[in-house]
């Protein structure tokens, strides 16, 4: 019998697979259980989010950050308000800026639980995320306090936050703060030295430094290679020059070292949380140039002024000076960046959301070439992928 | 910071239209022809170290005569510096793809291909990325209505999903919110001193 060509195994994965972390078809090409090349079809959760913000005012398109990665709505907020206040010019209060802070490390510890406990269910262990989840409401309920809900914040402004915390969430914050480094060591007696998961995720998907760089890889796909590169530390923003906290990195670049910067950066997240509660100052939330910011209620009551620009802010929205600008945060996935191209009319006249999780996603044919029909879905679970931000 | 400008205006300077510097970050406007040349001088070079490109996409202004602005973020971890490189396409121009030096452009050339309709030269699989199989139209383009011409739904008759023009019960508004009197234009020649008052109120 002569040698024959076999066609490759063509396997469909997906849409709707619960390791595929939301709505992610990947058509993979095998040679018996070896992965040849991996096709990721994505797009299914299009919903034209920069077409729509060339539609809406400045403010009107700001909820729909939220909606990009929304396991951590708060950090996208973010870079839309840094982008907007690079562009207009204004200054945040200080006590705006440690609200900022705080809630974007909230929300980067409620990334990292829901994507090391989703990553841990995919290779096999279940009682992380029965834990996790439960850990996470604590903060969802944090975010509720501050903006009214759990999920869709929509609390940071150009200009600050909405509101002021109210009274004694810093408090029950710094307590939780001293019960969660407990459940992180209980996490990670589950997972870090457990064979099963080591087996399942040691020197799969390895990258190193210049791969990863090459690919567009950044946050802790990036750092687990080893690269001590982090945004609020080299580029920092509001005040994240005044805190104290270290970058964790990996020295393998496997899914496994993607798993221990994440648990650490839980760890240091928290020290941030600390320093940005106890050296909070008192002031205001919001900048106030009502030019920008809405006018305080009470003043609307009998400033007719106040109550003009409140209408003009809330039907026009402010003007943004003609300009381009690319601001990035490190948003808990990795850079999350905004191209800001304004016209000087009340509405954006681009806007282009660089999501982390995006490049992630593209690099899977890479990472997952190779390796057997298992791996890849450790390797989707290891980069954390939300497909909200990738099809955006 | 000299020292990477000084740098930049050495390496690339004679193949660039313009260096500029806007509010910390280094603009490079380049033409279509030496794009890729910037591109691998900035990376290979090692004193700038250009190593990563964070994000490409495009911009649309149609009353241009070069239709689209194709916009790369480049960045430099070792000098902690990003530069953007922006070079214009008209429509129907193709762009040389830079998936050769940077595989991070790979479905980037590939969203801006979808959203703009700008096709790359040289990219492996040029395929639609985020809209649906067999969608039509490039919807990023500034001419493409934000409702866009089809809708699909279920048809229980055919079993199937369907494809159907868009129907809006309500038309689709937009306000125009930029203040009347900033948007009134005053013809020339006409003295009218009323309204120059009222400008300056406004």
């Amino acid at each position: 019998m002569g040698e024959m060509q076999i066609r490759p195994l063509t396997l469909n994965f997906g849409p709707q697979h619960p390791a595929a972390h939301g709505v992610l078809r990947l058509v993979l090409e095998m040679d018996g259980e070896i992965i040849e090349r991996a096709d990721p079809h994505v797009g299914l959760l299009h919903r034209g989010t920069e077409k729509l913000i060339e539609h809406k005012t400045y403010l009107q398109a700001l909820p729909y950050f939220d909606r990009l990665d929304y396991v951590s709505p708060m950090n996208q907020e973010h870079a839309w308000a840094l982008a907007i206040e690079k562009a207009v010019g204004i200054e945040v209060p200080k006590r705006a800026q440690h609200i900022r802070v705080l809630y974007c490390e909230i929300g980067r510890i409620l990334n990292h639980l829901l994507n090391l406990t989703t990553f841990a269910i995919d290779v096999g262990a279940m009682t992380p995320l029965l834990w996790g989840f439960e850990e996470r409401e604590k903060l969802m309920e944090f975010y509720e306090r501050a903006s009214g809900a759990r999920l869709h914040a929509a609390y940071f402004r150009p200009g600050g936050v909405h509101q002021d915390l109210p009274d004694g969430l810093a408090d029950d914050i710094l307590a939780w703060t001293e019960a969660f480094p407990d459940f992180v060591s209980d996490l990670e007696t589950l997972l870090t030295d457990n064979r099963i998961f080591k087996q399942r995720t040691v020197d799969i998907g390895v990258l190193t430094t210049e791969e990863a760089l090459d690919l567009g890889m950044t946050g802790p796909c990036l750092r687990s290679t080893g690269l001590a590169w982090d945004l609020r530390k080299s580029q920092p923003y509001d005040c994240y020059d005044e805190m104290d906290f270290d970058i964790p990195v990996g020295t393998t670049g496997d899914c496994y070292a993607r798993y221990l910067v994440r648990v650490e950066e839980m760890r240091q997240s928290l020290r941030i949380i600390r320093q940005a509660i106890e050296t909070m100052p008192e002031g205001p939330v919001l900048a106030e140039n009502n030019k920008v910011t809405p006018p305080r209620r009470a003043d609307m009551k009998h400033s007719m002024e106040a109550l003009i620009h409140h209408f003009k802010l809330y039907t026009e929205g402010f003007h943004v000076p003609e300009g381009e600008s690319y601001t990035a945060v490190e948003a808990p996935k990795g850079e999350f960046g905004v191209y800001l191209v304004s016209d000087g009319t009340n509405k954006p006249y681009r806007a282009r959301l660089r999501a982390p999780g995006f490049f992630f996603m593209a690099a899977v044919d890479y990472l997952s070439r190779g390796h057997m029909l298992a791996d890849s879905v450790a390797i989707i679970g290891s980069l954390d992928i939300v497909f909200g931000e990738i099809d955006r | 910071m000299n020292d990477f400008h000084d740098r930049l205006i050495k390496l690339v300077g004679h193949q660039c239209q313009v260096i500029e510097i806007k509010s910390g970050e280094f603009v490079l406007h380049v033409a279509l022809a030496e794009l890729v040349g910037v591109l691998k001088a900035l990376r290979d070079d090692t004193e700038l170290a250009v190593t990563q490109l964070s994000d490409l996409t495009a911009v649309d202004f149609p009353e241009r005569p070069e239709r689209f602005d194709v916009v790369y973020q480049m960045l430099s971890v070792n000098n902690n510096m990003r530069l953007r490189i922006i070079t214009r396409a008209d429509e129907g121009d193709i762009v040389p793809s830079v998936i050769g030096l940077f595989r991070s452009a790979d479905w980037a050339e590939r969203e801006v291909w979808d959203m703009f309709g700008i096709y790359f030269s040289g990219h492996p699989d040029m395929r639609r990325l985020l809209t649906d199989y067999g969608f039509e139209g490039h919807p990023l383009r500034k001419d493409f209505p934000l409702t866009g011409y089809v809708e699909v739904r279920y048809s229980d008759t055919e079993r199937r999903v369907v494809y159907e023009p868009v129907h809006l019960n309500q038309e689709y508004r937009d306000f125009d919110f930029l203040s009347p009197w900033e948007g009134m234009q005053i013809p020339q020649g006409s003295d009218d001193g009323d309204t120059d008052e009222e400008q300056a109120g406004a």
